[in-house]
């Protein structure tokens, strides 16, 4: 790792003024930042962590029924907080990485990472999440931008991500064992005014809604209903674990699970 | 270089370090904590489990400077205070739960997080929590008995002897 200045501040403003300096970058949990530093693929100035900021902690039910989950909030404390509020969004949480990855990575730095594979870009795009960042309110449809890349601008923090709780949902996991990242995920979840199907691990977009399954799962709520659609593997991501074809198929074969899940 | 000060195994520590140095290299380099392994560097295998304010991560992806102030547990601190292997270290060598070693430590410190909060286990709940802890000897039947022992119950019908 190449040295960098280390800061911890206590409130968002505080941290949003530390992010100001020159390379500086934010830290969550670590557990994707710290091994690409090791690496030597990032070489920040400084290191501004996020893990200090009590009100970017914990999972609360709004008003509306709604669930604010703060960006500081690790993967162990939603599959433990948002078990009986968001059960599906707990079961996705409780699947990420191990135990002790669990206890350190947070939402806010997963869905800022965007990696294609990662499990939380699914549940958040498939609910049709709102982001919340210290200076605006961002729509899960316009957050995720590709590979790796959101609109988030440089220095801007998730403080909290708002879920709209579905009637039913159902995250669909096929585990990568090795990288316990997803070699296919595919979050379904079923409101009252549609079904949203989001799938990670396959496109070499990164997260993306499966539009035709939607359309699909909208006449028709159940499994069958897939059964004439095929995904393009054009887009899809072929590499030794699985290729183009192969991640193509478990998109459906995730999403006709997923289906069976929440009937 | 930065002061950090932390308790590990009850005892006040203190230590200048950067702002990259990793939590496992303080404890191993800082505090010649050297029980905690540092086997794969990239927080797969689970050697360099700790417990940080109770909660099991990995050290070696944490920062020394993450952890200031933090009540930190490692495998130095597992032992009886009249020095003897604690239950889950004396189910360990019990029950054959180590070969070469390497893993154990990390071992140890996640079966001690597992049955804080989960003192009855399952043998599938214990597989479960052990994904995040490689061990390239035992093909861990053997390190399940050994945690199901821990726990109280009857190893006496679990798969390999």
């Amino acid at each position: 790792m190449y040295n960098f200045e280390f800061e911890k501040p206590s409130t968002i403003a505080d941290a949003v003024a530390a992010l100001g300096a020159e390379d500086a970058q934010a830290l969550g949990g670590g557990q994707t930042l710290i091994p690409t530093l090791k690496q030597r693929l990032a070489a920040p100035s400084a290191l501004v962590s996020l893990s200090g900021i009590a009100e970017m902690k914990g999972v609360c039910v709004d008003d509306d029924g709604s669930v604010s989950i703060g960006g500081a909030t690790t993967h162990a404390t939603v599959e433990a907080e948002a078990a009986d509020s968001y059960p599906a969004m707990a079961a996705l949480a409780g699947q990420i990485g191990d135990p002790a990855v669990r206890n350190r990575g947070t939402i806010g730095g997963s869905v800022a990472n965007n990696d294609p594979a990662a499990c939380y870009p699914a549940g958040v795009l498939g609910s049709g999440a709102t982001i919340i960042t210290n200076s605006r309110q961002i729509g899960a449809d316009d957050f995720f931008e590709g590979l790796f890349t959101t609109a988030l601008e440089e220095g801007e923090i998730i403080t909290s991500i708002r879920f709209p709780v579905p009637q039913a949902a159902s995250y669909q996991k096929f585990l990568q064992p090795a990288s316990r990242f997803a070699l296919v995920g595919v979050y379904l979840a079923r409101f009252a005014d549609g079904v949203r199907v989001a799938v990670t691990g396959a496109s070499e977009d990164g997260v993306f809604r499966w539009s035709e399954a939607e359309e699909a799962l909208n006449k028709e709520f159940r499994p069958d209903a897939l059964m004439d659609l095929r995904i393009n593997p054009a887009n899809m991501i072929g590499d030794l674990h699985g290729s183009k074809d192969y991640r193509a198929h478990l998109v459906g074969v995730m999403t006709k699970r997923a289906v069976e899940a929440c009937m | 270089m930065t002061q950090v000060s932390m308790t590990v195994n009850g005892k006040s520590v203190s230590g200048d370090v950067e702002g990259r140095t990793l939590l496992s290299s303080f404890l191993r380099d800082h505090l010649s904590l050297t029980g905690t392994h540092v086997g794969c560097d990239t927080a797969q295998c689970g050697a360099c489990v700790v417990h940080v304010n109770g909660e099991a991560v990995k050290s070696c992806n944490m920062l020394a400077l993450e952890a200031d102030g933090a009540d930190v547990g490692t495998i130095e601190g597992q032992a009886n205070d009249d020095g003897s292997l604690n239950v889950i270290q004396q189910a360990f060598q019990d029950h054959h739960g180590l070969q070469c070693g390497f893993c154990t430590p990390g071992m140890v410190m996640s079966t001690a997080a597992l049955l804080k909060d989960n003192p009855r286990p399952t043998e599938a709940e214990v597989r479960k929590y052990l994904e995040g802890n490689l061990c390239r000897c035992t093909g861990y039947h053997n390190i399940v008995k050994a945690i199901m022992a821990a726990s109280g119950q009857d190893v006496s019908s679990i798969a390999a002897e």
